[in-house]
């Protein structure tokens, strides 16, 4: 799926480039974004280390285990493919923690290190499993208590009162929250998302 | 104004959560008596692999939605969907911003910015334009880095559930807003 969409946006980029005369702009974009991609990817290496090195030190301690323990009646019910008291459960809601609180530094290694431990329980290393479409749906929402950085962009914009957004925010993410798990608990048993469909084929030719 | 106390208090925690993790987790291992230094640089070198093995995803993800950018694609679709989305209730220039939101983070946080100083920090626009671009990730790039992280490319029902998410933020933000503002 995520290659017809790649696929989608660069035919209708060159063609509607192409109408509007900015192609030379089309072709700029494909250049500076891939150095982009590889600047934010060398720039999160330093935080993604630090963070990597915390969560095994938190992982060894029982740290990890603890935090699993703690939110099991939810996460056995989100992710009932992952036994209840796996790693992977402290680093997801550790990783949610941290992105509702702005700490966004340290929200994606600890997420990442959630996807790696999910990655061991997955049979199909290529592709996605059921827990991990669920934890990725619940990042999307990104819900967050408090958005300091568009906070600043109002006061930026000589807002007097720029925390009234706050309590609608956290109401639209979180109705974005529930929306992406019933999404994701219900499109996981349609036939075409099925992990069987996926597991004897190997690598799917478009992807 | 009890709404700026939460937010002192959030910000405050934010704060000082960093730092106090920081020293907090070695501490917890010391008292376990781990191998402090062995264990960290054992997790912080993983932390080098996931930075490189992610460059192919992003430059994938990137460079398609920087090209569609680039072309006016998205300025096309914005006056092909306005009548249909006025009938919800979506100002015309609220529609770039719910567009580009899935796709890119910068960008919406860009467009957010030329709305609020357009209107005015305390307009009904800048507030909408907010809570929208506060209410969800960038659905694109979580995809790109998360499964990236470890080699996966069959994203399965995880892209249609988190665009899922994103519609549902847009119309709750402009649902809401309209409620609150």
């Amino acid at each position: 799926m995520l290659g017809y969409i790649w696929l989608f946006f660069i035919v209708t980029a060159v063609i509607v480039g192409g109408i509007n005369g900015r192609i030379d702009q089309v072709g700029q974009a494909a250049i500076d974004y891939s150095k982009l991609a590889v600047e934010i990817s060398i720039s999160l290496i330093g935080i993604m280390s630090l963070w990597l090195g915390l969560m095994k030190l938190a992982e060894a301690s029982g740290l990890i285990l603890l935090v699993s323990k703690l939110i099991k009646p939810l996460t056995k019910r989100i992710f009932p493919e992952v036994p209840p008291e796996h790693p992977a459960m402290g680093s997801i809601a550790m990783n949610i923690s941290a992105n509702a609180l702005g700490v966004t530094n340290a929200a994606t290694p600890i997420g990442i290190k959630a996807m790696k431990e999910l990655q061991l329980l997955n049979e199909n290393k290529n592709t996605a499993t059921n827990a991990m479409c669920a934890f990725l749906a619940i990042n999307s929402a990104g819900l967050q208590l408090v958005p300091a950085s568009i906070i600043g962009v109002l006061i930026g914009a000589g807002a007097k009162n720029p925390t009234v957004i706050i309590l609608p925010t956290i109401l639209a993410s979180g109705i974005a929250l529930i929306v992406g798990i019933i999404a994701v608990k219900v499109l996981e048993k349609l036939p075409v998302f099925r992990m069987e469909n996926f597991s004897e084929k190997g690598e799917e030719p478009c992807l | 104004m009890p709404l700026e106390k939460f937010a002192e208090i959030i910000k405050n925690i934010s704060v000082w959560i960093l730092p106090l993790l920081i020293v907090l987790i070695p501490l917890c291992a010391l008292f376990k008596r781990i191998a402090l230094y062995d264990t960290f640089i054992k997790g912080a070198r993983e932390g080098v692999g996931v930075g490189l093995r992610i460059i192919p995803y992003l430059v994938a993800i990137l460079v398609a939605v920087g090209m569609f950018r680039a072309s006016g694609a998205m300025e096309l679709l914005a006056n092909f969907l306005a009548p249909v989305l006025n009938i919800i209730g979506m100002p015309a220039d609220i529609l770039p911003l719910a567009i580009i939101k899935p796709l890119s983070g910068s960008g919406a946080l860009g467009i957010t910015t030329e709305i609020a100083n357009q209107y005015g920090g305390d307009s009904y626009m800048a507030r909408l334009a907010a809570v929208m671009t506060g209410s969800s990730e960038t659905t694109l790039y979580v995809i790109a880095v998360y499964f990236g992280s470890v080699g996966i490319t069959n994203v399965r029902h995880a892209l249609a559930a988190g665009l899922i998410a994103d519609f549902a933020a847009i119309f709750a933000s402009l649902f809401i807003s309209r409620i609150v503002f």
